[in-house]
C-alpha cells in the first residue's frame, strides 16, 4: 500500500519535472552572468580558476556563510553526543603491523596533498573546502590505523576558530581600506603565479585550515560515541 | 535515440534523485533514510552541474592563455554545487548524531517501532 502510493507521488512528480524540463535544451549557453564571469574574472580579481573567484571573490559573503553553517553543524553534532552517557570504552584490537606502517606512512603525504590543494585554490581544481576535505580523511585513516593516538582537540579547535578569525578579519580590513566588506584590496599580480589574485589565496588558506580542523573533530566526536 | 542522447544526463540525475525520494518514503530503517537523504543530494547536484554543461566545453580553469573563453562551462552552477556538497556533509553528520541519539533512547532504529511515531 505504501509502496504503491509513493510510486504514484513520484510518477506526478517525474511528470512535472519532465513537463518543465522538455524546452531546455542540454549543452548550451543559459546564463549571462556565466559568461561575465568566465570574459571578466580573470581581470577583475586576478585567479586563474573562475570556479574560485565566484566563490571566493564575487560571492565571498556567501561563502562566510556557508563556513558558518558548516561551524554551526559542528557544534550541534558536538552539544546532541554530548549528551550521551560515556559507556565504558572496550579493548580495542590493535591494528595489523602492515596497517599501521602504512598509516605511519602515509598520513604526512595526506596533509601534504591537501595543503597542496588548498594553497593551490586560484590556479588548479580545487580549493579550501576540498583541501580541508583530504585533510580530514587524513585524520581518518589516523584513526582507523593507529586508533591509540588521538588528535589534541584543543589544537584543533584553536585552528578552527584561527582560521574563521582570519576570514573575518580580511573581510573587515577591506571595509576600512576600501568600503567594502570583502575587497580585495591587495595586488593582483600576474595570472597563473602562486603569489597573486591578492586576498584569494589567504582566504582559502584560511577556509582549508578550518575546514580540515572541522571535519577532523566530527570524525573524533562521531568515531569516540561509537567505541 | 536522439530524445536519450540528449536528455541522458538529465534522466540519470532525476534517477538518483527519485531512487532517493522513494527509500526516504518507503524505508522504516533511520540509517536507509538518511542514505537516501543523500542519495537525493548527489542527484540534485549532479543536475546542477550538468545544467552548467557546454558542449565540448572545458573547464572555466585558465590554465594556459590559448584557452577560448567562449567554450567554458558555466562557473557559476559548479559555485553553487561547491557549497551544496558542504552543506550536505553538515547535514549527513547532523543526521547521524541524531540517528546516534534516537538508538540510544529507543534502542531500535526501526522508525515504526519507535513510540509516538507512528505514521
Amino acid at each position: 500500500m505504501r509502496k504503491i502510493f509513493s510510486l504514484i507521488i513520484l510518477g506526478i512528480l517525474a511528470f512535472g519535472i519532465w513537463y518543465s524540463l522538455k524546452n531546455i535544451p542540454f549543452a548550451t549557453h543559459k546564463t549571462k552572468v556565466g559568461k561575465y564571469y568566465v570574459y571578466k574574472g580573470i581581470k577583475e580579481t586576478g585567479a586563474t580558476n573562475i570556479v574560485t573567484s565566484v566563490v571566493v571573490n564575487y560571492r565571498g559573503f556567501d561563502t562566510l556563510g556557508e563556513v558558518t553553517v558548516l561551524f554551526i553543524a559542528a557544534i550541534g553534532l558536538g552539544a546532541i553526543l554530548a549528551t550521551r552517557k560515556k559507556k565504558k570504552r572496550k579493548e580495542i584490537e590493535k591494528p595489523s603491523l602492515i596497517l599501521y606502517t602504512g598509516c605511519y606512512l602515509l598520513f604526512p603525504l595526506i596533509l601534504l596533498f591537501g595543503a597542496y590543494i588548498f594553497i593551490h585554490g586560484h590556479l588548479t581544481p580545487g580549493g579550501g573546502f576540498q583541501g580541508g576535505a583530504i585533510i580530514a580523511s587524513a585524520f581518518l585513516l589516523r584513526y582507523l590505523g593507529c586508533p591509540e593516538r588521538k588528535i589534541n582537540r584543543k589544537a584543533s579547535d584553536a585552528t578552527e576558530s584561527l582560521g574563521g578569525l582570519i576570514f573575518v578579519l580580511l573581510g573587515l580590513l577591506g571595509l576600512i581600506v576600501g568600503g567594502y566588506f570583502l575587497l580585495n584590496f591587495l595586488p593582483k599580480g600576474v595570472p597563473n603565479l602562486l603569489f597573486s589574485a591578492g586576498i584569494i589565496p589567504i582566504i582559502y588558506i584560511a577556509i582549508g585550515f578550518k575546514v580540515g580542523s572541522e571535519l577532523a573533530g566530527v570524525i573524533d566526536n562521531l568515531i569516540e560515541e561509537s567505541k | 535515440m536522439t530524445f536519450l542522447y540528449n536528455y541522458i544526463y538529465y534522466i540519470g540525475c532525476f534517477g538518483l534523485v527519485f531512487i532517493g525520494l522513494y527509500i526516504i518514503l518507503v524505508k522504516h530503517n533511520l540509517i536507509k533514510i538518511i542514505i537516501g537523504l543523500n542519495i537525493l543530494d548527489t542527484g540534485v547536484n549532479l543536475f546542477l552541474i550538468s545544467i552548467g554543461y557546454i558542449k565540448k566545453g572545458t573547464a572555466p580553469i585558465f590554465s594556459n592563455p590559448g584557452i577560448n573563453p567562449n567554450r567554458m562551462v558555466d562557473p557559476v552552477p559548479q559555485a553553487l554545487v561547491l557549497t551544496a556538497i558542504v552543506i550536505g556533509v553538515a547535514v549527513l553528520a547532523l543526521a547521524l548524531s541524531l540517528a546516534i541519539m534516537v538508538y540510544q533512547h529507543y534502542g531500535t532504529l526501526n522508525l515504526r517501532k519507535v513510540k509516538q511515531q507512528r505514521w
